[in-house]
């Protein structure tokens, strides 16, 4: 089964993020990404660019209306995600409650949809 | 109706709630053996409490009468779950029961406690759902907050105790005390589910281990009513040493800043040298039984931790002899973890490194004590690369970010 960590930030944290590659907080990701990897549930991850590098699309009414920055009007954004191969939502709880995200914002756990579903959307 | 009258009537629910409220729900569902609608019952007394005693005054006996309120609205609990047939002898027997009632002007009504924590840690219970069910119907704590401390979304720990609950009311679990040959093993699901509460092993190396950390009081509440119930059990006295050794450290856990320290680098000072007397007292009084046992033994290992306040050392060698009596008894992988620490400070780093080979590659994979102590055996080898490796996996299993941090920062 497959569970997506979705990491959300504080404005702090970015801007963390934005200044400094060698803060410490950097050593607790790359031990948990070889935990992850170590512990074999490891399927994919990716780190996403600040929020203030995003463009938020809707088309109402026939008409485009393009906005500067994230869909959420929230203090933490989404900051990244990884996909995990678990047995259990328990599991993604242990996982997610290690993560060094879920010390310094928030990690939510969600189940990957069925792949039924995944097939519908694909075509394949 | 005066101000000081409602506090009071507060302050008497709260403390009758918590003192009384595995008694009432015990005594409430031993025939029943329906401990949902026993914890409902009593709720209800409690609410109806909150309305009359701050008005009427706190009764003589506030327990005999949230009794008397929790079996009337029993009662009508059952009457309306409409299978007459099955519940009469029930309706009876709470009827009966209510119109001789001995224990109406006194609290002696019998404690049917110890039935309800064999009832929970019974092996047809998932051994998982033992801790939260006690600490849910002998503590009355919610789902919501056992669900915080074992690391699962609220709604299901809440699905989970009810369904463990209808198991036990439909799946013929006997509310009573386990006779020999069963009872060690019985009451040994008994300890562990109230150790769980307190919170595994926590003070291996950096191995702050999170389950159930906050709930240490209401285990050390546990270990003390169970004492109390079966005063001549040396595990029982064993566990509770245990956890006043453990609690006894607190204190010293965290420097001024926060940061973790662990126990090798704690100052004794801050102690707490009343918890530490009173675990020596439980300890040596567990020992005179002349049955060891697991929690003695892990008490022990402790006690010559807490030596260190007065002779300024450890004895290292007495703890590996203790860790060699508990092995024979407990093969977990904290007490191979520890038994590793203590052999390697005993008899250096290389003899410690091979205790930790000997354990399966794939059941350390989740465990970050062992990544630690295995970080540090390496680090004092001079083999830095290694170390650095194994400093990753730590930090990367890490959960408090005390911990984590301590880690990052031996990692350098």
């Amino acid at each position: 089964m497959q569970f997506a960590l979705m990491i959300y930030h504080t404005p702090e944290e970015f801007e963390m993020r934005k200044n400094d590659y060698s803060h410490p907080h950097l050593g607790a990701w790359r031990g948990y990404y070889k935990a992850l990897v170590e512990a074999k549930v490891y399927v994919s991850a990716n780190a996403l660019e600040l929020p203030e590098t995003g463009t938020t699309v809707r088309v109402k009414d026939g008409k485009r209306r393009v906005q500067d920055g994230p869909y959420a009007d929230t203090k933490e954004q989404l900051a990244g995600f990884i996909i995990l191969e678990l047995p259990s939502v328990d599991a993604a709880l242990e996982w997610a409650a290690r993560c060094p995200g879920a010390s310094i914002g928030a990690v939510e756990v969600r189940p990957l949809a069925p792949e039924a579903m995944q097939r519908g959307f694909t075509g394949e | 109706m005066n101000e000081i009258h409602q506090e009071d009537a507060h302050r008497t629910i709260e403390r009758v709630a918590r003192e009384s409220y595995g008694r009432l729900v015990a005594y409430l569902s031993v025939h029943t053996h329906d401990l949902a609608s026993a914890e409902d019952a009593l709720s209800n007394a409690l609410v109806s409490a909150l309305n009359h005693w701050p008005r009427e005054g706190v009764p003589k006996n506030p327990e005999a009468w949230l009794l008397t309120a929790a079996r009337h609205s029993l009662i009508d609990v059952i009457r309306h779950q409409k299978v007459v047939l099955e519940s009469e002898p029930t309706i009876k027997f709470l009827t009966e029961n209510s119109t001789e009632t001995p224990w109406s002007t006194s609290t002696h009504f019998p404690d049917e406690r110890l039935k309800l924590l064999f009832v929970c840690a019974h092996p047809a219970i998932d051994p998982a759902m033992h801790t939260p069910l006690m600490l849910q119907t002998a503590l009355g704590l919610d789902a919501a907050r056992i669900a915080q401390a074992f690391l699962i979304a609220p709604k299901t720990m809440g699905q989970r105790l009810f369904r463990a609950k209808t198991k036990i009311r439909g799946g013929g679990i006997p509310f009573e005390i386990p006779q020999e040959p069963d009872l060690p093993e019985r009451l040994d699901a008994v300890l562990e589910a109230i150790y769980a509460a307190f919170g595994l092993g926590w003070d291996d190396m950096a191995g702050a281990d999170q389950c159930g950390r906050d709930l240490a009081e209401e285990a050390m509440w546990l270990a003390r009513v169970l004492l109390k119930l079966m005063p001549s059990e040396a595990e029982v006295q064993g566990l509770l040493a245990l956890m006043l050794y453990c609690e006894a450290r607190r204190p010293a856990r965290w420097d001024a800043k926060g940061r973790y320290v662990p126990l090798s680098e704690q100052n004794p000072e801050k102690w707490l040298g009343s918890l530490i007397d009173e675990a020596e007292r439980h300890l040596a009084k567990a020992f005179q039984h002349g049955r060891v046992g697991r929690f003695q033994l892990e008490a022990a290992i402790q006690s010559v931790h807490t030596e260190r306040a007065h002779t300024g050392r450890t004895d290292w060698s007495a703890i590996v002899l203790f860790y060699e009596q508990l092995l024979k008894v407990s093969s977990a992988l904290g007490t191979r973890a520890g038994y590793a620490a203590a052999v390697a400070e005993a008899n250096g780093p290389e003899a410690g490194l091979a205790v930790l080979e000997s354990i399966d590659a794939e059941a350390v994979a989740h465990y970050q004590p062992y990544w630690a102590v295995q970080a540090h055996l390496l680090r004092r080898l001079g083999k830095t690369r290694e170390a650095s490796d194994a400093y990753d996996r730590a930090i990367g299993l890490a959960e408090d970010p005390a911990v984590r941090e301590f880690l990052i920062q031996k990692r350098g």
